[in-house]
């Protein structure tokens, strides 16, 4: 147990590395001078002299690279080339509006994967089962940008129930930052639900297969009743597996419907650094984004060895 | 195969089959010029001569959709080949290795997860500006370890069947194992990969255009058509959306469904979607 633990921290430290070199790379492989870059050719020679020396941009890249990465350590993901701003200021604000989004993403995902995926397995056999996988494959092929434009229109521009776009913070009104956060929340979810609930599905297909289920039916429960008594929660551990594998996607899906309505999320701010070329804060905060993502993938693991005891004592 | 999976497989060929025709045709004619910008003309309603309507430029919407399929096409088929040329060599590498070798290079992939196509896409917009090229290259790297983990499996397979285990014997290299026996036999597998990994990328794709990281706005894309109409689904003309949006759902679900069809024709035994939806979209 302690060396399975030990082994997958080892590798989490290592992914850190590895992906910290390969954003510095890509960041760094501009051709040119970056201080010219980001203040443009016609600019003063000593503004650019300035810019470099202010970052440090003269010295060696792997100097460059070490002192990012020691920064981090310390919860300094770099500054801004143009304000000089600190990432992390930068985004603080930020994070609060994509986590309500991806978190509130997540919650009805789950709420709409969880019936649809068991009456896809359940009633497999038959029309109602079939339209649930139908309905899935749909919702699968549907980019959730789209959903997002339809649903605007649908319940904002039509009906008028929801406000179209903008964002109102938690602590100025609950009430309105809900009904800001309903029609992203429901774009993220629509597809993201159709995903998992081909998980759900296949994994309560496989549930339904196992001795113990036909066990529960001959003592007398009713197939759905088994299933609620002993299934999901056997089904659950490898939904909750994917369910944290997906996060990443959440996180993408959330920058792309942000941009849709408007919310000042971590997508609005590495648009607008990708459009000022900024690249300290992009390097930073897509950074920090695969962190996160590093971070949940290896709790997941270990969450996944703490729950199944079976996994424990194998090496 | 049940009449069920025979019309997945003929919907899903049926609908890719649309979208190729509409690029392939696209490039010879198209009714209007997909660029021509008609102010005069801008939203009208389907009808003659424009049969699906122009959009808020006055550009034949029909025309548009037509070119639109090229570059999504183009960006698939890309993104798919630089995905299963690195990827499908190291997952067979990976599957013939000693088990920490093979490992290493789950464990080097797996970090490439953790980057999604979008990240990657503005990662290397914010370097070298957003371009139809740095939309391929950034699907196409994130494509890569759905490809090795399929390579690998289908590649441990058939190392444990017996006809390798009768070629070892009889003394062929690995190399000419690896040509002879598990290319042919995992053919298949990868080609399944292909096709579902050719969804995601059009989805991905359409994201990039729509916010302005890929593709250049003159260029007709669904993605940027998408983006273009926004203004019009505010205002109450959701016409102009509905069309792209459709155009692409319509080639995903048709990758989607071919390539399990596909999987139900060549290999029965295969478990159930769980390929598709493990990476961005």
């Amino acid at each position: 147990m302690a060396l399975r633990i030990a082994t997958r921290v080892a590798a989490f430290l290592g992914s850190v590395l590895v992906a910290s070199i390969l954003i510095f790379i890509v960041t760094s492989a501009l051709p040119g001078d970056v201080a010219q870059v980001i203040l443009g050719t016609n600019a003063d020679p000593a503004a650019v002299e300035a810019l470099r020396q202010r970052h440090g941009l003269d010295r060696p890249l792997p100097v460059q690279y070490l002192d990012w990465l020691f920064g981090m350590f310390v919860g300094d993901f770099g500054h801004s080339y143009l304000t000089g701003q600190s990432v992390i200021s930068r985004i603080s604000p930020a994070i609060g509006v994509t986590l309500s989004l991806v978190l509130g993403g997540m919650l009805f995902a789950v709420l709409f994967a969880i019936p649809m995926g068991m009456i896809a397995a359940i009633r497999r056999r038959h029309a109602s089962g079939a339209l649930a996988s139908a309905l899935s494959q749909i919702g699968l092929a549907i980019p959730a940008f789209w959903a997002g434009l339809m649903l605007v229109y649908l319940f904002a521009v039509n009906l008028g129930w929801l406000p179209a776009n903008g964002y109102i913070r938690f602590g100025n009104d609950p009430g309105r930052w809900a009904r800001h956060l309903v029609l992203p929340v429901l774009s993220l979810a629509i597809v993201q639900g159709s995903v998992l609930s081909r998980y759900v599905r296949s994994a309560i297909i496989e549930v339904l297969g196992e001795d113990w289920i036909r066990t529960a039916r001959a003592i007398g429960w009713t197939k759905w009743g088994a299933l609620i008594r002993h299934g999901l929660r056997n089904a659950s551990l490898s939904v909750v597996t994917v369910l944290g594998l997906q996060l990443a996607t959440l996180f993408v899906g959330a920058i792309v419907i942000e941009s849709v309505f408007a919310l000042p999320g971590l997508g609005s701010v590495l648009l607008a650094a990708v459009a000022q070329r900024d690249l300290m804060i992009v390097q930073g905060t897509v950074m920090l984004l695969v962190l996160a993502v590093l971070v949940i993938n290896a709790l997941v693991d270990l969450s996944y060895l703490a729950l199944d005891p079976r996994l424990r004592s194998r090496r | 195969m049940s009449n069920l999976k025979r019309l997945t497989l003929w919907l899903g060929a049926g609908l890719v089959a649309i979208v190729v025709l509409a690029a392939v045709v696209s490039l010879f004619w198209t009714p209007f010029d997909p660029t021509l910008v008609r102010p005069a003309n801008r939203l009208q309603p389907p009808g003659w001569p424009h049969v699906l309507g122009t959009d808020g430029f006055g550009i034949d919407m029909a025309s548009r959709l037509m070119a639109g399929a090229r570059i999504c096409l183009l960006v698939g088929i890309i993104a798919v080949a630089i995905a299963a040329v690195i990827g499908v060599p190291l997952g067979v590498f990976a599957g013939m290795s000693k088990n920490w070798v093979s490992s290493l290079v789950l464990r080097a992939t797996d970090i490439l997860y953790a980057f999604p196509a979008l990240l990657l896409a503005i990662l290397l917009a914010a370097t070298f500006g957003g371009s139809t090229w740095t939309a391929m290259t950034a699907i196409g790297i994130a494509s890569i370890p759905a490809f090795t983990r399929m390579a690998r499996a289908a590649t441990l397979q058939v190392m444990a069947s017996e006809y390798v285990l009768a070629a070892r014997s009889s003394g062929t290299s690995r190399m000419g194992i690896a040509v002879r026996h598990v290319a042919p036999n995992i053919g298949p597998v990868i080609g399944v990969q292909a096709s579902v990994s050719f969804g995601i990328a059009i989805l991905a794709e359409a994201a990039l255009s729509y916010l302005g990281l890929g593709t250049p706005p003159q260029t007709p894309t669904w993605g940027r058509m998408l983006k273009d109409a926004q203004v019009f689904v505010f205002s109450g003309d959701p016409l102009v959306a509905v069309l792209p949006g459709l155009a692409i759902a319509g080639a995903v679900l048709g990758f989607n469904l071919l390539g399990d069809g596909l999987r139900d024709l060549l290999d029965p035994r295969l478990r159930e979607s769980t390929v598709r939806a493990e990476q961005g979209r």
